[in-house]
C-alpha cells in the first residue's frame, strides 16, 4: 500500500471481488497524487457509477459519487467553480464510453484541467458482466452469449482525437509505468486521460477462459505493445498483430486548457 | 437607491440571480429560455463568475451540482425537453441535498411541442419527475418584477433547505416586457455551516444538515446511493433508507408554512379563483372589470410544497375555479384538500385565458 493516509479506514472492507484490478489502479493513482504533494483538503475525487466509481468512497478527501456516465460533467462544474482545487476522476468503460460518451469527448475538447483515470475491464462488472463498448469482438458476456459482434472503442485514441492534453494507456500489470503516467497527467495542465486495462476475473475472465487472475494479468501483459514498437513495425513494413493494444504515452501537448489552477 | 428599468422577464430572471450572488451558470440553449443563458454569458464573467455552455441538459445540471458543492450559488435554465433530460440529476440533487436553482420557462408539450408558446404543463413533473420519493420547492412568478424577485428568493430557499428549487415560469412571463424596480442590493441568506462536531448528513430538528462545501477540509463523501449520516453508502438496511428519505421529504413538507407565499383577495367570497403564474393576471383583470365581493382570488407564488392551509382562508367558499395553462394539473392538489367542488378551467395551445372566458366560467359555475 502506497498511500495509507489517503484511505478511509472506516469504510473497509471494500466491495471489490478477489483478484479485481481496481485496487491496483487506486493504489497507483494515490501514489502519484502523493508524489505531487497535494493536500487532502485541496483535492476532490469524482466518479460516476460502476465498480470503478466506488473508488472515491474509499478515499479520505471530499468526493462526489455521481450518476451513471455524468462524472466528467459534475467534475467540470467543480473545477470551473474552484480552479484552485485538484480534481481527479475515476471512471470505467461502461460509465465513460457508453452512457457517458458525449461527456467524455466534450471534456477532452474543453481540456478542463483534471485527470481522468479509466479502469477499463471490458465489461459491465457491477451488474454482473454484460457486454460494453470496449468488450473485444468475439468475447463472451451475459449479453453476448454467442460472442461480441460489435467493434470496440479505443478510448485512448478517442481522447487524443477529442483534444485531451495528455493521454496514456497501461494495464494493471504495469504498476510503475502506470504510476508515472498518472503523475505526468496530474502535472499536465488541461485534461489528462489515462486508460488502464484491468482484469475482471469474476465477470469477464470466467466466461473467456481466463478464470485465474494470473492468467488474466498475463493476457493483458502479453497483448500490450509499446506504442514505439508498434510504430517501428509499421515503419519497417512488418505486420502488426491484430490482437494487440498499444501502451505508453499517446500524446502530450499544450492545447489551450480551461480551469487551470491560478 | 433602486433603479427602474423596462425589461424582458428572462433578463430579469438573470439579473435577479446575479443580485442574489449566483456565480455559476451551466446551460444549453432552448427556446423560450435562451435569453437567460445569453444574459448570464454576457454578465457572469464580468461579475467574477463562470458561464459554461454544456453539451446537453444532463451535463448542465450536473455541472451546476458540481459547482454548488464548491459553495457557489449555481443555476441553470431550460424548458420542457431540457427539463425532461434534467430529471435524472434533479433526483441526485434531492438525494445529496445540493442547493441549486433550476429555471423552467415552460412551453407547450409533450415532446418538442410548441417551442414559442406558453404552457404550465410541467407542474407535476417538477414535483414527481425523478424516480423515488423526495420533496422540492417550486415558485411561480406572474410578472417581470417577480422574475427578478422570486429568482433571487429561490437561491435563499435552495440554500436554507438544501434542495433543488424550481422557478416554474413560462413563455409569457419569460418573454413579456414590463417595468421592473431593481434594488441596489438583495438580502442573501446562505446555508448554515456544518458544525465541528456534526456529521456531514446529520440533521437537527429541522431535518436540514449543515453544509461543508468542498475545500473546507471536512472530507465529505457525497453519493446518490442511500447513505448514512457520515455520507457513506448503506444500501440494504431498510431502516437507513427509511430514515434518510423520510427526512428528505419532511424537511420540506414540515416547513410548508415557512415556505408558503400567496396573495388573498376577498377572503369572504363564495366563488374563489385559485391561480399561479400568468392566469392570475386574467383573474385580476376580471375582478377589476366587475368589482364583486362574492368573487375571491388565491394566487400562489409557491406551489410546492403545496400550502393547503391557504384554501382555508375562504370560509364561505362554495366553489373553487382553477384556470391553468394545462389540462388540469394543480387542480388535483386543490381537490385533495377541500370538500367543495373544484372546477378545472384548462387551456392549452399557448394563449392565456381571456377575461371573457373566465366570465363565462363564472356564469356557469357560481
Amino acid at each position: 500500500m502506497i498511500a495509507p493516509d489517503w484511505l478511509r479506514d472506516d469504510r473497509l472492507p471494500h466491495i471489490y471481488c478477489t483478484g479485481c484490478g481496481n485496487g491496483t489502479v487506486i493504489n497507483c493513482t494515490l501514489g502519484a497524487v502523493e508524489e505531487m504533494g497535494w493536500k487532502r483538503e485541496e483535492t476532490v475525487f469524482v466518479s460516476g457509477i460502476g465498480c470503478s466509481s466506488r473508488a472515491p468512497g474509499y478515499i479520505l478527501t471530499d468526493s462526489l459519487h455521481t450518476t451513471h456516465g455524468r462524472a466528467l460533467a459534475f467534475a467540470t462544474g467543480v473545477k470551473m467553480a474552484r480552479p484552485d482545487l485538484n480534481v481527479v476522476v475515476f471512471t470505467g468503460d461502461g460509465d465513460l464510453a457508453a452512457i457517458g460518451g458525449n461527456h467524455f469527448i466534450h471534456a477532452c475538447r474543453r481540456n478542463v484541467d483534471m485527470t481522468v483515470v479509466c479502469m477499463n475491464n471490458h465489461i459491465y462488472g457491477m451488474t454482473g458482466g454484460q457486454g460494453s463498448p470496449t468488450t473485444p469482438q468475439g468475447a463472451i458476456s451475459t449479453t453476448t452469449p454467442y460472442g461480441m459482434s460489435e467493434p470496440a472503442f479505443d478510448l485512448a485514441e478517442l481522447a487524443v482525437a477529442a483534444g485531451a492534453n495528455y493521454v496514456a494507456r497501461w494495464t494493471s500489470y504495469h504498476v510503475k509505468e502506470l504510476t508515472k503516467a498518472v503523475a505526468a497527467g496530474l502535472q499536465t495542465p488541461g485534461l489528462a486521460f489515462i486508460e488502464v486495462r484491468t482484469q475482471c476475473p469474476t465477470n469477464y475472465g470466467r466466461h473467456n477462459k481466463l478464470r485465474r487472475v494470473s492468467e488474466m494479468i498475463e493476457h493483458l501483459r502479453s497483448h500490450a505493445m509499446l506504442v514505439e514498437k508498434r510504430d517501428r513495425l509499421i515503419q519497417e513494413g512488418k505486420p502488426v498483430p491484430d490482437d494487440i493494444f498499444t501502451v505508453g504515452e499517446l500524446v502530450r501537448r499544450n492545447r489551450p486548457a480551461m480551469g487551470v489552477k491560478p | 437607491m433602486s433603479r427602474v428599468e423596462f425589461m424582458q422577464g428572462n433578463t430579469a430572471c438573470a439579473e435577479g440571480a446575479l443580485a442574489a450572488g449566483c456565480r455559476f451558470f451551466g446551460g444549453y440553449p432552448i427556446t423560450p429560455s435562451t435569453e437567460i443563458a445569453e444574459t448570464m454569458a454576457r454578465r457572469l464573467p464580468k461579475a467574477g463568475g463562470v458561464f459554461i455552455s454544456m453539451e446537453d441538459e444532463l451535463a448542465s445540471i450536473a455541472a451546476v451540482i458540481g459547482a454548488a458543492w464548491t459553495g457557489a450559488r449555481a443555476m441553470t435554465a431550460t424548458s420542457g425537453p431540457g427539463f425532461s433530460l434534467m430529471m435524472e440529476n434533479i433526483g441526485y440533487a434531492a438525494m445529496t441535498e445540493t442547493p441549486c436553482v433550476i429555471v423552467n420557462i415552460q412551453r407547450g408539450g409533450p415532446s418538442t411541442g410548441q417551442p414559442t408558446r406558453a404552457a404550465q404543463g410541467d407542474m407535476l413533473q417538477c414535483r414527481f419527475g425523478s424516480h423515488g420519493d423526495y420533496s422540492t420547492i417550486a415558485i411561480t412568478p406572474n410578472s417581470v418584477q417577480e422574475m427578478f424577485d422570486l429568482t433571487a428568493k429561490a437561491f435563499d430557499l435552495a440554500d436554507r433547505f438544501r434542495v433543488p428549487t424550481f422557478l416554474m415560469a413560462d413563455e409569457i412571463v419569460g418573454h413579456m416586457r414590463e417595468r421592473v424596480t431593481i434594488p441596489d442590493a438583495v438580502k442573501v441568506t446562505r446555508s448554515s455551516p456544518l458544525a465541528e462536531d456534526t456529521l456531514p448528513f446529520e440533521a437537527g430538528e429541522d431535518g436540514i444538515p449543515g453544509f461543508a462545501p468542498f475545500g473546507s477540509g471536512r472530507s465529505v463523501h457525497v453519493t446518490g446511493l442511500t447513505h448514512d449520516e457520515r455520507g457513506y453508502p448503506d444500501t440494504t438496511d431498510p431502516e437507513a433508507h427509511d430514515r434518510l428519505v423520510r427526512r428528505l421529504v419532511a424537511k420540506v413538507e414540515s416547513a410548508r408554512r415557512e415556505i408558503a407565499d400567496y396573495e388573498v383577495v376577498n377572503p369572504d367570497a363564495e366563488t374563489v379563483f385559485v391561480t399561479y403564474g400568468p392566469p392570475s393576471r386574467t383573474v385580476e383583470q376580471v375582478m377589476r372589470d366587475r368589482p364583486d365581493d362574492s368573487i375571491g382570488h388565491l394566487r400562489l407564488r409557491v406551489v410546492w410544497p403545496f400550502p393547503e392551509f391557504a384554501l382555508q382562508v375562504f370560509p364561505n367558499a362554495e366553489v373553487f375555479l382553477m384556470p391553468e395553462l394545462n389540462m388540469g394539473q394543480m387542480v388535483r392538489e386543490v381537490q385533495r384538500h377541500v370538500d367543495q367542488p373544484v372546477v378545472s378551467i384548462p387551456k392549452i395551445g399557448g394563449e392565456l385565458h381571456t377575461p371573457a372566458e373566465l366570465v363565462r366560467a363564472l356564469e356557469v359555475y357560481r
